[in-house]
């Protein structure tokens, strides 16, 4: 795996995964004509994409291009920014997730996010994980959560001995996995990841592009890249974002969904070509 | 822009020497403006320690405890008013402290961004009333409102607690001083409460937010733990206001040397104590006295500090989180 983050033999990898393809797939997110908007100005424009359970469906894109944006729109994250606003459609499992009656705390409950810092609360490895099932009432068995959910981060082993120890005195992979040990116990259906690695050194990615491997067998996993190779091998699916500028407005489109293989390969805009073979971006 | 004039080495040397002067002109005057800070606070204490040393010689340590005051006598002690500084201002930090969080939370998480300005400053001119002008309102408004309504209502409702006992006429006393000292109080608590709830990392927020955690669970679970040795170290700076404000407190506390339980009768606190007295004190001993109880009060003061600021240093949980 490691190996993996000098340049990728992208196409290798891009091979083992079209053979591997399933064929029938659950939709979790149904997006349609989604335009985010901070203030007057759209941040993105009319995206539309299904997302399937049980698969990393990967975002890449040059900076500003909305990347993250997108994938807080899925959480209702961008509630708490002052000035958003969505147009359009996201279904979530059938359900609208801004029609009126949704109740966006719910909507985080479900739809777990893994943050591009990672951002451990100033407790401890154990009261980080706890934190969440603490607030949403689920005490019982709250040490074989806990475990659960670090195990299920590949974290157990290393941090099994000071559980009462300060998160802050982790390293910085180990509290990105905290952090997504602290996502998973809460049993969401869904993990948004927003450039989880993107701060790690290369053996703390690999570990953690190995764990989400591991996890899109129990969840759909949606993962925010700026690094090409990351889509390539660990993701599903990849949605190629870029910016359309426009007398001078720079908006955020999509440009290509496919199969992660065909989006590396044989890519059918020339943009997604250009981006993924390096011209710009 | 223009190319730098190239100059010689002799006027390189010259603006090399005035730089290092003024550096060493400025060196110089702000290490004399910090070290004449030091000095002033020894001389100060120096002084209060020295002129309180008559009453110091006759009564000793047991001053600290003596409950009577009586210059005919010539017999004095500091109790009722350490007795009447205490409880002044540890019912004006328990009325302070929530009500300062609640107004910090309000302008730092809740507040919508146009109100934020507008209540925050607000907030802010209330610390600028001059305290002797509170002190006049507290005498013509707060003092008789609370004497004639709150304090009868807590004694009906709460009457069976020794603290709430009978009500007052003139709204002259320790409750009135407290109530006093609580709006002194707030808006120090609050804009510091305030600064330390920006100052929580915005990643930790949305990572409670993220796990399906209301804004209330985001502020008990996250903001208050993340914060509390600063508030702490707040609250404890508005004990030190609350302990040596001395003007509004000797306007509406009535003054006494009574001890017992109730909250409503009048009182003295050290400061108040001083402040009345220095200009009719009859003897050198009274006068002694008082500085003696200005000692404490001092020593009250500078613990107060020193507490603060150990909070600060030793129990910061974010001091990790910060880099």
């Amino acid at each position: 795996m490691t190996e993996g983050i000098t340049m990728t033999p992208v196409i290798e990898v891009a091979q083992a995964r079209k053979d591997a393809e399933p064929v029938q797939r659950d939709i979790v997110f149904d997006i349609q004509k989604l335009t985010a908007s901070y203030g007057k100005e759209p941040a993105i424009s009319d995206v539309d994409l299904e997302i399937y359970r049980n698969v990393i469906t990967a975002v890449i894109g040059p900076s500003g291009c909305g990347k993250s944006t997108f994938i807080r729109c899925l959480n209702r994250m961008n509630d708490l920014v002052p000035g958003a606003k969505i147009d359009g459609k996201i279904l979530y499992q059938g359900d609208d997730l801004y029609a009126s009656g949704v109740d966006p705390v719910e909507v985080r409950r479900r739809i777990g996010m893994v943050f591009q810092k990672a951002n451990p609360f100033p407790k401890s490895i154990y009261d980080n994980v706890a934190w969440g099932p603490r607030v949403l009432g689920m005490r019982k068995d709250l040490d074989e959560r806990v475990e659960k959910a670090l195990r299920g981060a590949a974290l157990w082993d290393e941090v099994k001995d000071r559980l009462k120890k300060n998160a802050l005195s982790l390293s910085g992979g180990q509290q990105q996995r905290l952090c997504i040990a602290r996502a998973i116990a809460v049993e969401p259906d869904v993990l948004l990841l927003d450039e989880p690695a993107s701060a790690l050194d290369p053996i703390a990615t690999s570990a953690i592009e190995e764990l989400m491997d591991e996890l899109k067998r129990d969840y759909t996993l949606v993962i925010v890249t700026h690094n090409m190779q990351q889509a390539a091998r660990v993701a599903d699916m990849t949605a190629f974002f870029s910016l359309d500028v426009d007398e001078g407005r720079r908006t955020g489109v999509l440009v290509e969904y496919d199969e992660t293989a065909k989006i590396f390969t044989n890519p059918s805009d020339k943009r997604t070509e250009d981006y993924v073979t390096g011209r710009f971006g | 822009m223009s190319a730098v004039p190239t100059s010689s080495p002799l006027q390189a040397r010259r603006h090399r020497l005035r730089g290092r002067l003024g550096d060493l002109g400025l060196h110089g005057l702000t290490l004399a403006a910090a070290l004449a800070c030091l000095v002033l606070v020894g001389a100060i204490v120096w002084k209060i320690l020295a002129l309180s040393g008559d009453s110091f010689d006759r009564f000793g340590l047991g001053f600290v405890t003596g409950r009577a005051w009586d210059p005919v006598k010539h017999v004095f002690g500091a109790l009722p008013f350490i007795y009447g500084t205490a409880v002044s201002s540890l019912v004006a930090l328990v009325l302070a402290t929530p009500l300062a969080i609640a107004i910090g939370l309000y302008l730092s998480e809740l507040a919508p961004r146009g109100v934020r300005g507008i209540v925050g400053s607000l907030v802010e001119l209330l610390a600028a009333i001059p305290s002797v002008v509170l002190g006049l309102w507290g005498i013509l408004v707060l003092g008789p409102f609370l004497a004639h309504h709150v304090e009868p209502s807590l004694h009906s409702a709460l009457g069976f607690i020794p603290l709430f006992g009978d009500p007052q006429q003139t709204g002259q006393g320790l409750f009135t001083a407290a109530v006093i000292l609580t709006i002194m109080i707030v808006p120090i608590v609050a804009s510091i409460s305030r600064e330390l709830f920006l100052g929580v990392p915005r990643e930790l927020e949305e990572g409670a937010l993220a796990l399906g955690a209301t804004r209330w669970e985001m502020v008990r679970g996250v903001i208050l733990p993340a914060t509390r040795s600063g508030v702490a170290a707040a609250v404890i700076l508005g004990l030190g206001r609350a302990v040596g404000e001395a003007i509004a407190v000797t306007q509406v506390i009535g003054g006494g040397t009574r001890i017992g339980w109730s909250l409503f009768p009048p009182a003295d606190t050290l400061a108040s104590k001083i402040a009345s007295n220095y200009q009719g004190a009859g003897s050198g001993l009274e006068i002694s006295s008082l500085l003696y109880l200005a000692a404490i009060l001092l020593v009250l003061g500078l613990i107060a500090n020193l507490v603060a600021q150990v909070i600060v240093r030793r129990f910061d949980p974010l001091r990790g989180a910060r880099s």
